[in-house]
């Protein structure tokens, strides 16, 4: 048991947890100003392939970057526009947007590579390994500030709370909740990207594989707190770390099965929201459109 | 002239949807019109293109009904798809055990089974097996809202991993037959295999896998709109979906109707299990499932609830989907993802145009509840 933790074990949990946390954090700017963004699983598939498009196409990653970031925007604009100014349920959008990034990068693909498996390989030295990782933990802690510590922070808990107060006090509810899920896009497009140019070398179909719900898991799980939430991020990245390092490996003869170990994160994510472990409040407002008193 | 109406708005949104998918197509260099063509246009052969759309639709109308029990009681059951798992092992778990399956294992007759029913006793209990798994695992997330409040589209989520992952843990270390390349348990007995409906329909060959299932899901329907119109429990649970407070007043106990229509939800997901397993592979197949949870959301919102429009709206999807092998096959660049696209487009042009209409608002809850 004692060759399983050691610093391999330290590093890979930390590179497991950088894109939870990059998601979870957009996620947080988003459902702390009231929308709920279960979309992130989508928004981090479209950073994701167009990190490593744009990556094929300029051989620069720091280009694919902004690129994941501008089409994490995108993507989540339409989550802001149906949900904000359409007033649609903002579970049912976020569903939509998670099946519509299912099809759509691979139907671009498609076009543009002919292949709608994945894209092209990128060479090693165009991949982007550690800077997203650095950029994920400073995150949590501008994060952190940015809530606690600045007027955008405390008008954009102000409106996930009591949108009718903060709209009395002269804050523009629409505003900041645009604010906030445009924020969930560009921080879950850097996640996708870190995925795609910075574990791996390519996009493939669907290769986020449920982490954006992982994300929106550690986000309740972190009580919707930034630092709360990157601990929550770094369990759920040990967890996975675990998991791939028991993978073939006999204890006493037998195998101990990955699935179970998979299962921990959402398991606890049940637990806590089911008050057993503390108490994990939503904010207050998440979920409801806001209506303009007259 | 009344029904018309209501058929309107969704028809908009299709419409709607497929304008813009067609925008994606001509901005990808290729023909919408030879796209949508191939996509929709095989659908009508008989019997190919009827007995495969039928076949489709199927699981569907399963969970499109799941769905919309749910939201009659204004909860978003996301979990169709774990529920239809947990229902699809179980389905096989009981077809297996009791249908005399003897598999040949390296040279050697390795039985999978306690004992041999006949197929009288053995397709009921299989049916009933994936009804009860389903409903039990829906269960769960309504019994975590009626008691702690937990919030049943995050916990349908996580619901939905934890049975992917369970299934397949089962499946690998316990029911798959040794040196099977493949993720899927032993045959489940012959004795359960229920019809392909080519049996009973001239001009249907056999070989199309529309099954006795399709008929259960008319059936289902059938039963739904009775449910929820005409039984004391649907009005409750529509009632709950109205107004949980004023249903509460009323004397409803709002918590019983969550976990009941959870259940019933739960239990109509967990009938695709009956296609799947019983109807088509004969075995649990991991992964199985072509997303039909979610697109029963899809179903669901462009079937307004309703089990009619379910029907109709499964039927759409099922085109869809089979449609997509002929774009991926007859079209220079478009591949079958444009079926998912248009989905999320209907999807989210129900969603955004459901507040210009009013009496479309079904989610009373979810205004409610938090997370």
């Amino acid at each position: 048991m004692r060759d399983l933790f050691n610093i391999g074990l330290l590093l890979s949990t930390i590179r497991l947890a950088t894109p939870l946390i990059l998601a979870a954090l957009g996620g947080l700017y988003s459902e702390r100003s009231g929308v709920i963004n279960i979309a992130l699983e989508g928004l981090m598939l479209a950073g994701a392939f167009t990190a490593a498009s744009v990556t094929h196409y300029l051989q620069n990653p720091w280009a694919g970057l902004i690129a994941a970031i501008c089409a994490g925007v995108l993507i989540a604009s339409i989550h802001a526009i149906a949900c904000i100014r359409f007033k649609a349920d903002q579970v049912v959008t976020g569903t939509a947007i998670n099946i519509l990034m299912i099809g759509l990068p691979p139907f671009i693909s498609g076009a543009l590579f002919l292949s709608t498996g994945s894209t092209p390989q990128i060479p090693v030295n165009k991949l982007i390994p550690w800077t997203p990782v650095v950029i994920a933990f400073l995150l949590v802690f501008v994060t952190w500030y940015v809530l606690y510590k600045t007027p955008f922070g405390l008008r954009l808990r102000a409106v996930g709370e009591n949108p009718g107060a903060a709209d009395a006090a002269g804050i523009s509810v629409t505003k900041i909740r645009y604010a906030g899920v445009l924020l969930s896009g560009a921080l879950a497009g850097i996640g996708g990207a870190y995925l795609s140019i910075g574990q791996s070398s390519l996009f493939t179909r669907n290769m986020t594989s449920g982490r954006g719900f992982i994300a929106l898991a550690a986000l309740i799980f972190g009580k919707w707190r930034p630092v709360q939430t990157m601990l929550a991020c770094l369990l759920f990245g040990f967890t996975d770390a675990i998991a791939i390092q028991l993978q073939g490996v006999r204890y006493g003869g037998e195998e101990i099965p990955n699935q179970f170990i998979q299962i921990i994160p959402y398991l606890l994510t049940i637990i806590v929201l089911a008050g057993f472990i503390g108490t994990s409040r939503a904010p207050r407002a998440l979920g409801q459109p806001y209506e303009k008193e007259r | 002239m009344k029904h018309l109406r209501e058929l309107l708005f969704p028809l908009i949104a299709v419409i709607a949807a497929f304008v813009v998918g067609g925008i994606f197509v001509l901005a990808i260099g290729d023909s919408p019109i030879k796209a949508y063509s191939e996509l929709i246009g095989n659908a009508f052969a008989w019997p190919d293109g009827i007995g495969y759309t039928l076949f489709n639709a199927t699981p569907l109308i399963f969970t499109g009904l799941a769905v919309a029990v749910a939201f009659r009681c204004g909860l978003l059951n996301i979990g169709a798809e774990g529920q239809l798992y947990v229902a699809a092992f179980a389905t096989a778990w009981v077809s297996m055990k009791f249908g005399g399956v003897v598999v040949d294992v390296f040279g050697q007759k390795v039985s999978y089974s306690w004992m041999t029913l006949p197929a009288v006793i053995l397709v009921p209990l299989a049916i009933f097996a994936a009804i009860f798994a389903g409903a039990f695992w829906g269960a769960i997330p309504g019994f975590l809202k009626a008691r702690f409040g937990s919030h049943e589209v995050i916990n349908t989520i996580m619901l939905n991993f934890i049975a992917v992952a369970l299934c397949s843990y089962f499946t690998q270390y316990h029911y798959k037959v040794p040196g099977d390349p493949i993720m899927q348990s032993a045959p489940i007995g012959e004795s359960a295999h229920i019809a392909h409906l080519g049996k009973f329909i001239p001009g249907l060959p056999e070989r199309i896998p529309v099954n006795l299932a399709f008929i259960l899901a008319l059936i289902a329907c059938a039963l739904v709109y009775v449910f929820l119109w005409k039984t004391k429990w649907g009005y409750e649970i529509r009632a709950t979906g109205a107004n949980p407070s004023a249903a509460e007043y009323g004397g409803i106990s709002v918590r019983k109707q969550i976990v009941l229509a959870m259940a019933v939800s739960g239990g109509l997901a967990g009938m695709v299990g009956i296609n799947e397993v019983l109807g088509y592979h004969h075995r649990y197949y991991d992964g199985f499932s072509d997303n039909y949870g979610f697109t029963g959301i899809a179903v669901a919102l462009l079937g307004r609830n309703h089990p009619v429009g379910v029907l109709l709206a499964a039927i759409l999807f099922a085109i869809l989907l089979r449609g997509g092998i002929f774009v991926d096959a007859f079209t220079d660049h478009v591949s079958k993802d444009i079926v998912q696209i248009l989905q999320a487009l209907v999807i989210l042009f129900v969603a955004a145009g459901a507040r210009y209409r009013g009496s479309l608002n079904v989610f009373g809850l979810l205004k409610r509840s938090k997370v």
